[in-house]
């Protein structure tokens, strides 16, 4: 008898992907479109740049930045980022004493409109098991080391609610107009792991 | 249901394979069959109606420990789906096996009928010490085993309210919707030493949680509580 993995792992993760999706169509059960207007959804609408637009527009419009902090939902919804995964929006603001991180240690919850789909390594077990448990040891093996006196609040996505970080406007970017700041709010800034960079 | 997905706090896991900045986000999907994984979810969810996302993750929390461990992320979708479609008998394992000319290996059958919301408590307010319930759930359940037991503080309670998680997940249409709350909890509090200092954040529904009673609870952590960040 065998204990192995080996023993349920021969057909390849496509090949189980495209039995399901030919029975379902042998029982004409997909419609026409379906599939390719769901995938142009989550592939191409589904972007980090709408969470760059959000942040760079909080970083200079105080009213704005503080309707975000009060109603993220709201915020973000006056860009049309809102939708499947990203319904109940609460952005995390970041001080200079505290860095707020983003996991879901259960699956992979992510806050799809504003952010896009989660990467590969965000799903990843190492990921999901460790951020809760020794999140700066994370941050720093990831390349973003934190001085002694930022806490680290690490947000566990475990309900309905879709985070997104609302990081520190870093300095020199004074002269920056709203279009310029968006290009310093990478996925990894908004997911909480990378600070904005200024080049 | 304490199964491997419920990976918060295990120890053993290396190094996160990405440097920040470095992956490009594009294309999101990989492989020419990685759409199918949340397409064909939201054809069983959204548009057949057949069953809730709180199924397909109670699902894919059934998948069988070694081939869960085994598993891509988007291959575990696509085999609850597959199993969720069977037990609503829209498919069958048959036309699966057929289709694949393999045997197409399902998740395993639901432990537990699942449970309902505990009804007629005064909400909770931001500010309260709360104790998540001390209880172990064989069905569907949306609280890290890392909390149970565990004093926090409340930060947030959503404006809105959705089913519980531990009965809708079982298919059961009636569940009660409640609120959610932010409850904050010291690291140091969950691991003692054998973890960093810093605090986490879990959403956690109201029927997990109770007021903690004055002073030192039972279960709860013996050190003496951090000072919690502001909301």
């Amino acid at each position: 008898m065998s204990t192995h993995a080996a023993a349920t792992a021969t057909p390849t993760p496509g090949q189980r992907a495209w039995a399901l999706f030919q029975v379902l169509k042998d029982k004409d059960l997909i419609p026409d479109g379906y599939l390719e207007g769901l995938t142009d959804m989550m592939a191409h609408q589904f972007d980090p740049a709408n969470g760059a637009r959000v942040v760079a527009k909080a970083w200079v419009d105080p009213a704005y930045r503080a309707l975000l902090l009060r109603d993220g939902t709201a915020a973000c919804a006056q860009f049309g980022y809102t939708g499947p995964q990203g319904e109940y929006i609460v952005a995390l603001e970041d001080t200079p004493t505290l860095k707020n991180v983003i996991v879901c240690s259960l699956c992979s919850c992510t806050n799809w409109p504003v952010l896009g789909l989660p990467p590969e390594w965000y799903k990843s077990f190492e990921f999901r098991a460790r951020l809760v448990r020794e999140g700066r040891t994370v941050l720093r093996e990831l390349g973003t080391a934190l001085p002694d006196d930022v806490a680290v609040r690490v947000w566990d996505t475990s309900a309905e609610t879709r985070y997104l970080v609302l990081p520190l406007r870093p300095a020199g970017t004074e002269g920056m107009a709203e279009e310029q700041l968006r290009a310093l709010v990478t996925k990894d800034v908004l997911i909480g792991v990378a600070l904005p960079r200024v080049a | 249901m304490d199964g491997f997905h419920d990976l918060g706090g295990v120890q053993g896991f290396g190094k996160v394979a990405h440097a920040i900045d470095t992956d490009s986000y594009k294309p999101v999907f990989h492989e020419d069959w990685e759409h199918l994984a949340y397409g064909l979810m939201f054809l069983g969810a959204a548009h057949l109606g057949k069953f809730s996302i709180d199924e397909v993750r109670h699902a894919v929390e059934r998948i069988e420990f070694r081939q869960h461990a085994g598993t891509r992320y988007y291959e575990r979708y696509v085999i609850a789906s597959a199993t969720l479609l069977v037990e609503c008998g829209v498919i069958t394992q048959e036309e699966l096996d057929a289709a694949l000319g393999a045997h197409f290996q399902l998740a395993s059958p639901a432990r537990s009928g699942g449970r309902p919301a505990i009804t007629g408590r005064a909400p909770f307010e931001v500010g309260d010490r709360v104790v998540v319930r001390d209880e172990h759930v064989a069905g569907h359940i949306r609280a890290p085993g890392y909390v149970r037991g565990r004093q926090g503080v409340v930060l947030h309670r959503t404006t809105e309210k959705w089913p519980f998680p531990d009965a809708i997940g079982h298919g059961d249409t009636s569940a009660v919707h409640q609120p959610t709350y932010h409850v904050q909890f010291d690291v140091k509090d969950l691991w003692g030493d054998a973890a960093d200092d810093g605090f986490v954040v879990v959403d956690l529904f109201e029927s997990y949680l109770d007021k903690a009673p004055a002073g030192q609870a039972a279960g709860a952590p013996a050190r003496p509580s951090r000072q919690p960040v502001a909301a």
